[in-house]
């Protein structure tokens, strides 16, 4: 004991140089491939035409002082009411489909990301929380987390909805729901085997309060697995909400993601009018896969297997 | 063997119990049924009539233990929408659900699997840099959508198969099943194709994952330099041992397909459990709602005990341990 | 007589992110039928990867890129890879160093070993069971045929090497490659399974290449010694001259170092220095950082020397001691 209590604390490096060192690494494996890298810059692009939508779409596709019953069902390519012309048509109250995909994709991005946001926070602390304490109260946590992950996503995101109605708000609550169970398995996995380590009984032996502890010293060894994990949640709470607004239990056509346009669109499915669907169902395909792609890449560099 | 299969059923009991619980609890916190169940312009008399009638003033627990009592007589309830034993509503449906589920199952199963072992035997190669590539696509496109580009290819554009709804319904070895008639196939291969896609992705990567690690196994060294050809060393040694992953995987995700049979059967209108679990969420139909979650709690819990004693079974180290 | 297994200049190298590595370079070496050739080394000199390669399972990045490896006369690089592999395990066989994992843990023995004997010979899987049976018992394992119902993990350490012994015994090749099998077991068990390896190679005029870091395990019983460093022969001779007589001076830095040709409380010597990473050798001789003798000469490449049936790849020879 005494031995461990006076070896100097454990961080050796200079944490900040450590730290640029590692994120200049990164930045190099990341960029290896050149898919991921593509994938990347299309992920940046869709959020700057989302977040900056009011200034890159031609129409406000929710003022209706500004749709116009003439302009329903206009082809791609032909020119409305308003003098410009609907690359991609317009649907079936006259509304341009380019500026509903733009204001949809930032719905699509707000959830998603305070989506999983919300589920991270959580699941690190119940996973670090179970991890910390071990013993009991590791066991229920762990136990009922493992419980959720062991149902569909899906199937507990609908009970939610049922459970809570519908709205952004309740849908963001029943994906967190649906999703924090991943964060806290991967958190308290990763800490589980960090706890083992030596430094971290070197650690808990000195006397440091137990939130340094936790959050100097396991919390940074369990980011990495977390990163990656945090990316593929994002793109399958974007996912899940367009599945739920399509399935009608999301969100109003009063507050369209992309789910809920493609839902409207499904409508006219028969009557050839396949703008409707198919270009909102692009725009969600596309965010999806660059996130998934981008994730991908991320999970090959963090991999401790691939380091060099 | 006794003794093992004794306690993993307990576990499974208390489970399903504490489920059943939860999600009554859930499900009952849910808005008033009353108010959709009923005309607004009825008078206080005739909503109060009803309320006493499905025994809705009662506390909650009353409520449960009454639920639990006529479950075990065999009674779940009686749908407040369509007016009969919820029972007989799920089962009149569930057959539907099966057979899709088991053909989308099966298709990703004999395409997933040579798939995935092909990726992982020839890594570097073109074509299986292809397969990654698709099955990204398979498990991170939502099935909705895919759903609706089937839709649009083969039933709008070519016209070639129907755009929903289960086909005739035939007889085959005294079960009546949408399998057994032409019409009945051409109704459930665009669906059954959708609800397989993700199931396939994820078989892909996990065979191939599988497979990368054990070609750098010592083992399979030690095959090749016994001169066994690779076919050989893939067939008899490898997948038996990579076979372990991927049921366990496989089964726990027969499960969430059942689960994911929700959204396939919503965009093709297939008839099944799916359809109805939505329906009654937007109808608050509860009994149907507690119902159909205990069923499926149920059989994720036993299709979980199945996969064990697979395990088991495929792999002599679990065997033996759980026989002593 | 044909030699069983003749390597000539055999070269492997490895293409990684830093360039290309040769992990083996220009190797050559014979054996004799019935003959016990070790192979020595320390860890990342090249002798697994140089028993690979002459099995030909080398696999990507790495590449066999020159040599020649006679099997009893035949040159396997010459072969089609389809009759490399009918060679592998008929006329050449292999065991390797962790028993542990060399088994398939989900297959019985006896269908492991039935499978490589009919992957030679058309027989029953009957026949093919009780030829296992047999191999087994060479070993000495008792009661063998019930062992070929065990799975792997049923069995010890030293149960599994023998069966993997049995195994390479299938066929009665002309050479195996022995990969540091007995490195990863008890010392009892690894004094029996020597014993039991030299009686084989005697009995069934086997030749064995028994590749090893120890020096003292193979002095007791290999007929031959070669002493790699960085990928390369530095060393032959007979086991006897070699350790009475080290002509090499990395040669002579090993055999001081074992433990067992000291007294006790005596200082061990010490090879200074640590074994170079094969992707950056020093210019010359690879040893010379660490050589005590080397001097500005070694900056070049080492001459082979031929003395009288031993033969030294240095430029300055240790003297024949009297």
């Amino acid at each position: 004991m005494a031995e461990i209590s006076t070896t100097p604390p454990v961080q050796v490096e200079n944490p900040l140089e450590g730290r640029v060192e590692r994120l200049r690494n990164f930045c190099s494996d990341f960029s290896q491939s050149k898919v991921a890298l593509a994938a990347l810059a299309v992920i940046i692009a869709l959020f700057a035409v989302s977040f900056g939508a009011p200034i890159f779409s031609p129409q406000d596709p929710y003022d209706l002082a500004m749709l116009d019953w003439m302009d329903a069902f206009l082809e791609p390519g032909s020119e409305g009411s308003g003098g410009y012309i609907h690359i991609l048509g317009t649907d079936n109250v006259g509304r341009d489909m380019l500026s509903a995909i733009f204001y949809g994709l930032r719905t699509s991005f707000m959830i998603g990301l305070s989506a999983g946001a919300l589920a991270l926070l959580v699941g690190i602390c119940v996973g670090l929380t179970a991890a910390y304490f071990g013993g009991k109260i590791e066991a229920v946590l762990m136990r009922v987390v493992d419980l959720q992950l062991s149902m569909p996503a899906i199937l507990l995101a609908l009970v939610m909805i049922s459970i809570l109605g519908q709205g952004i708000m309740q849908i963001i609550m029943a994906l967190v729901v649906a999703q924090y169970a991943y964060f806290a398995r991967t958190t308290n996995g990763a800490a589980k085997v960090e706890r083992s380590k030596d430094y971290i009984e070197a650690a808990r032996s000195t006397p440091l309060p137990t939130h340094r502890v936790l959050f100097r010293h396991l919390l940074p060894n369990v980011m990495p697995p977390l990163i990656v994990v945090a990316t593929v949640q994002v793109a399958s709470a974007i996912a899940l909400e367009a599945t739920l607004s399509f399935l009608g239990v999301g969100l109003p056509l009063t507050e369209p993601s992309l789910g809920s346009l493609i839902s409207n669109g499904f409508k006219y499915i028969h009557s050839d009018r396949y703008w409707l669907s198919i270009y909102p169902g692009i725009g969600l395909m596309i965010a999806v896969i660059a996130i998934n792609l981008v994730g991908d890449q991320v999970r090959k560099v963090l991999d401790p297997r691939n380091s060099r | 063997m006794l003794s093992y299969l004794v306690t993993r059923l307990a576990q499974a009991v208390v489970v399903v119990f504490a489920m059943s619980v939860i999600v009554f609890v859930g499900v009952f916190a849910i808005g008033n049924p009353i108010d959709v169940m009923i005309d607004p312009g009825a008078t206080q008399e005739i909503r109060q009539q009803m309320i006493e009638k499905y025994g809705f003033d009662q506390p909650l627990y009353v409520q449960y233990w009454t639920f639990l009592e006529n479950v075990f007589q065999g009674d779940m309830g009686t749908s407040l929408v369509y007016n009969i034993p919820v029972i007989e509503l799920v089962f009149s449906r569930f057959p539907a659900t099966l057979e899709l589920v088991l053909v989308a199952v099966g298709i990703a199963a004999v395409i997933g699997i040579p798939a995935g072992l092909w990726a992982g035997y020839r890594p570097e190669s073109k074509s299986a840099k292809l397969i990654m590539a698709l099955s990204v696509l398979g498990f991170s496109v939502p099935t909705f959508w895919i759903g609706m580009l089937l839709i649009m290819g083969f039933a709008v554009e070519l016209g070639v198969l129907p755009s929903g709804g289960r086909g005739d319904v035939g007889s085959f070895l005294g079960i009546s099943t949408s399998l057994a008639t032409a019409d009945g196939w051409s109704h459930i291969i665009l669906p059954a194709i959708n609800l397989s896609l993700f199931k396939m992705g994820l078989l892909i990567r996990l065979t191939r994952a599988g497979m990368v690690e054990a070609m750098s196994m010592d083992y399979v060294r030690f095959a090749r330099a016994q001169g066994l050809p690779d076919n050989q060393i893939v067939f008899s040694h490898i997948l038996r041992n990579i076979s372990i992953p991927i049921v366990t995987v496989f089964g726990l995700e027969l499960g969430s397909t059942l689960a994911f049979a929700v959204v396939t059967e919503s965009v093709f209108t297939w008839p099944g459990v799916g359809k109805l679990i939505i329906d009654s969420i937007m109808q608050l139909d509860r009994p149907v709602m507690v119902s159909y979650l205990v069923l499926v709690v149920i059989l994720f819990v036993f299709i979980n005990l199945a996969v064990d004693l697979i395990y088991a079974w495929l792999d002599p180290r679990v065997r033996l341990k759980g026989g002593a | 007589m044909t030699a069983a297994l003749e390597v000539r200049g055999l070269t492997t190298q490895f293409e990684t992110r830093g360039g290309v590595v040769t992990a083996v370079n220009n190797v050559s070496f014979k054996v004799e039928p019935g003959k016990v050739l070790g192979l020595v080394g320390e860890s990342g000199s090249g002798k697994s990867v140089t028993g690979f390669s002459i099995m030909g399972l080398i696999d990507n990045p790495g590449r066999v890129t020159a040599g020649e490896i006679f099997v009893h006369g035949v040159d396997m690089r010459k072969l089609s890879a389809t009759e490399q592999r009918q060679m592998r395990g008929r006329d050449i066989a292999m065991v390797f160093q962790d028993p542990m994992m060399t088994l398939n843990p989900v297959l019985r023995i006896g269908d492991q070993m039935a499978m490589a004997v009919r992957v030679h010979e058309k027989t029953t899987k009957r026949a093919a069971w009780d030829r296992a049976r047999a191999a087994l018992e060479i070993v000495g394992i008792p009661s063998a045929g019930e062992r070929l119902w065990a799975y792997p993990h049923q069995l010890s350490g030293g149960m599994r090497q023998r069966v993997a012994i049995a195994t390479a015994l299938l066929h009665q090749p002309a050479v195996i490659l022995a990969d540091e099998p007995t490195t990863a077991l008890d010392v009892s068990i690894q004094g029996q399974i020597l014993a039991e390896v030299r009686r084989l190679a005697d009995e069934t005029n086997t030749a064995i290449v028994w590749v090893t870091h120890d020096l003292a395990v193979i002095s007791s019983f290999a007929d031959d010694i070669a002493v790699m460093y960085a990928g390369r022969i530095v060393e032959t001779g007979t086991a006897e001259e070699v350790i009475a007589n080290p002509r090499h001076p990395y040669t002579r830095g090993l055999i001081e170092s074992v433990p067992s040709l000291h007294q006790a409380g005596e200082k061990l010597p010490q090879i200074p220095g640590a074994t170079p990473q094969l992707s950056k050798l020093p210019q010359g001789c690879p040893f010379r950082p660490r050589c005590n003798v080397a001097n500005q000469a070694c900056l070049g490449e080492p001459p082979a020397h031929d003395l009288s049936g031993r033969r030294v790849v240095c430029h300055r020879p240790l003297e024949a001691a009297a």
